[in-house]
């Protein structure tokens, strides 16, 4: 049991670490597709947050000093939610394919990123940033028995900030009249329209909103896990979200839930290594776990997942 | 203007405007265009093994293209064609090394089939779904193509007992064609080329000139009006996501038996399949639209890796363009709005 218990202390911290990223993202996902637009490019708008969160890191920590880490993960916020409009202008005003928008987007993300390191770096990756995130002991509650060392020990920041921009983000959406508006246009346009609500509006709101949390989500996994941004450094971490997104039902609360699992999915594949039983298991099915969960949840075999009704659809005025 | 001619013009618009947004980044980033596209133009047509190379490039964005087209025809969206291309690979090379005393006419095409045999499997899945639980393929085939990524490359581990490498694929089952090489300067070209221009017509003719086509276009139309003419809606969705899986997993072939002649533990993916999407978009989903895309698409991706060298530009300047590109063609609508605005006043006058 006590060696049972060191693991599960070693694990938890572990997991929400890598789930903070993924919650950012997943929640920046259900904003998105709540108000009707699919946002395939999470991957994208992760990436450019990387990447903008690791230069402007190395470029001001000089400056900065120790709150650098919270400035570039505002600046990332910043560009990413401007790189996003790309995806709103193009899926909402233009009535482009949103899918197709979003494989542009993680496309564009991921090269236009490289394309700045090389003129930037002269090289493929950047250094490594001075300034990190680092994990501290949330005093007096990780002396708490059981729960402290689990949860309140070895924590990131950013994991605390992502489960409140959780919490908050099912507020929003569900108790106050933006989030009925934000809802009430990915289900029916037409009726919200009719109803005096602003409809592209409200999904450019919706799309940027994704894009700012993806910048945040992506700048955080930089500035805590990857310490620098080349290539790999995302690597399917924003799929990963936008897998989250759908197994945790579309709703804020089910993807951070969705989110942390995952994250263990990750830890586990990481330092499982190291815990009896669990270095047993093969990586392969750490790998694929989350992905066969997401479809199995689609495929209704773990409860019904049912994405917004009017997603996907360009909104016309007047057409039936 | 005819109708034709903007669906023509849409996607030849767009190209250009990718490529002159594509140079005035390069302008504002302190690159010089000109010796960039220069750069490019050489790495694509320079010399005789260039082009060669170029072909080679082509060959898989010509199969990966079909992919998407395919499905897309019968109204699916197919992004799942880089897992597809995966599982094909290590099919390919997998029976390309198992089997060592067979002979060439008999151990080429076990291995090609293979390949689209392990493809169309991996397109089955998301379109049993889509077809049974109606669940969107979209997602599923996202999910799978990491699934593919992951589960390939514990595979190639496997089979190679730890190693991250299939090892060398017995010469009775490569593509590799000396005559091509000969021609060509010693490059990679291969006979891959022959089995995409293939099916190039494969596809035409299933979707043209057969019972079965006709049906994949109709419940791509309208699958109640399907449903209710009898045709089997779910037989439909499915076969169509087992041929353009199959033709996914051509696209490994090509990479297995033909260009690397092994399979490799991968840390991410190719981007062939991403940029099939690219490819079929340009190409309006047909057949022959399909070979100008993957001509594009393949010779600009070939031809970037010259600009480091001969210009000193990121080679991501092409990926950039292509995203352009495929914004503006997804973006049809207004670029249509605004070429019969011009044809309009041209006719006015």
């Amino acid at each position: 049991m006590g060696a049972f218990l060191e693991a599960l202390y070693f694990i938890v911290p572990v997991s929400i670490a890598y789930a903070a990223p993924l919650i950012f993202v997943a929640i920046g996902g259900v904003f998105s597709e709540k108000s009707g637009v699919i946002n395939i490019g999470l991957e994208g708008l992760m990436v450019m947050g990387a990447f903008v969160g690791i230069v402007f890191n190395l470029t001001f920590a000089d400056q900065l000093g120790g709150s650098t880490i919270w400035f570039s993960l505002l600046a990332a916020m910043v560009v990413s939610g401007i790189f996003s409009l790309l995806h709103a202008v193009a899926s909402i005003s233009f009535r482009a394919d949103q899918t197709i928008s979003g494989v542009a987007i993680n496309m564009l993300g991921v090269a236009i990123a490289l394309f700045a390191v090389k003129l930037i770096y002269d090289k493929g990756q950047t250094d490594y940033v001075s300034e990190q995130f680092i994990r501290f002991d949330i005093p007096v509650l990780s002396d708490i028995p059981f729960i402290g060392p689990m949860f309140f020990s070895d924590v990131y920041s950013t994991s605390i900030l992502a489960i409140a921009v959780a919490i908050l983000a099912w507020f929003v959406i569900y108790k106050t009249p933006f989030g009925l508006r934000l809802r009430a246009v990915g289900e029916h346009p037409m009726a919200a329209d009719t109803m005096g609500v602003k409809v592209n509006r409200m999904r450019y709101i919706a799309v940027v909103l994704s894009g700012m949390l993806a910048g945040i989500g992506g700048a955080a996994y930089a500035q805590s896990i990857s310490y620098e941004f080349s290539h790999s450094t995302i690597n399917g971490q924003g799929f990963m979200a936008l897998a989250a997104m759908i197994f945790g039902k579309w709703h804020p609360l089910g993807a951070m839930g969705a989110a942390l699992f995952f994250g263990l999915a990750q830890s586990l594949k990481i330092v499982g290594g190291s815990i009896d039983f669990i270095d047993q298991v093969p990586t392969v099915y750490l790998d694929i776990l989350p992905y066969v969960l997401t479809i199995l949840a689609l495929a209704g075999f773990i409860g019904k997942a049912s994405a917004p009704k009017a997603i996907g659809q360009p909104y016309i005025k007047g057409k039936r | 203007m005819s109708n034709r001619l903007i669906n023509i013009l849409v996607p030849a618009v767009s190209v250009v405007l990718g490529l002159l947004v594509g140079a005035l980044i390069m302008l504002f980033t302190g690159y010089d265009p000109i010796e960039g596209y220069a750069a490019l133009w050489n790495g694509i047509f320079g010399d005789i093994y260039a082009i060669g190379e170029t072909i080679r490039q082509i060959t898989p964005y010509i199969l990966a293209g079909l992919a998407v087209a395919f499905a897309f025809r019968t109204g699916l969206f197919n992004i799942g064609v880089e897992g597809q291309l995966i599982v094909g690979w290590f099919a390919a090379a997998w029976v390309g090394v198992a089997f060592t005393d067979l002979p060439a006419f008999i151990h080429l095409p076990l291995a090609v089939l293979a390949a689209a045999v392990a493809g169309a499997f991996w397109g089955f899945i998301p379109g049993l779904l889509k077809a049974k639980l109606k669940v969107h393929e979209v997602i599923v085939t996202i999910m799978m193509n990491y699934i593919a990524l992951f589960v390939t490359n514990a595979l190639i581990r496997y089979v190679s007992d730890g190693g991250d490498n299939t090892g060398r694929i017995a010469e009775s089952a490569s593509l590799g064609s000396p005559f091509l090489q000969g021609l060509t300067d010693f490059s990679r070209l291969h006979y891959g080329i022959l089995i995409a221009l293939a099916m190039v017509f494969v596809m035409w003719f299933i979707l043209e000139k057969t019972k079965t086509g006709f049906e994949l276009k109709a419940v791509g139309f309208n699958q109640n009006a399907s449903e209710y003419a009898g045709m089997n809606v779910s037989r439909n969705i499915i076969l169509s996501m087992v041929i353009a899986g199959a033709f996914a997993g051509l696209a490994g072939a090509m990479e297995a038996l033909g260009t690397f002649q092994y399979a490799n533990v991968k840390g991410g993916f190719t981007g062939i399949g991403f940029d099939g999407i690219a490819v079929a978009l340009l190409g309006a989903n047909t057949p022959l639209g399909v070979v100008f895309g993957a001509t594009l698409f393949g010779a600009l991706q070939y031809g970037s890796l010259n600009m480091p060298n001969e210009a000193g530009v990121p080679v991501e300047i092409v990926s950039i363009v292509i995203a352009i590109i495929i914004f503006f063609v997804a973006s049809g609508y207004v670029l249509r709005l605004f070429l019969e605005k011009i044809s309009s006043k041209k006719e006015a006058k």
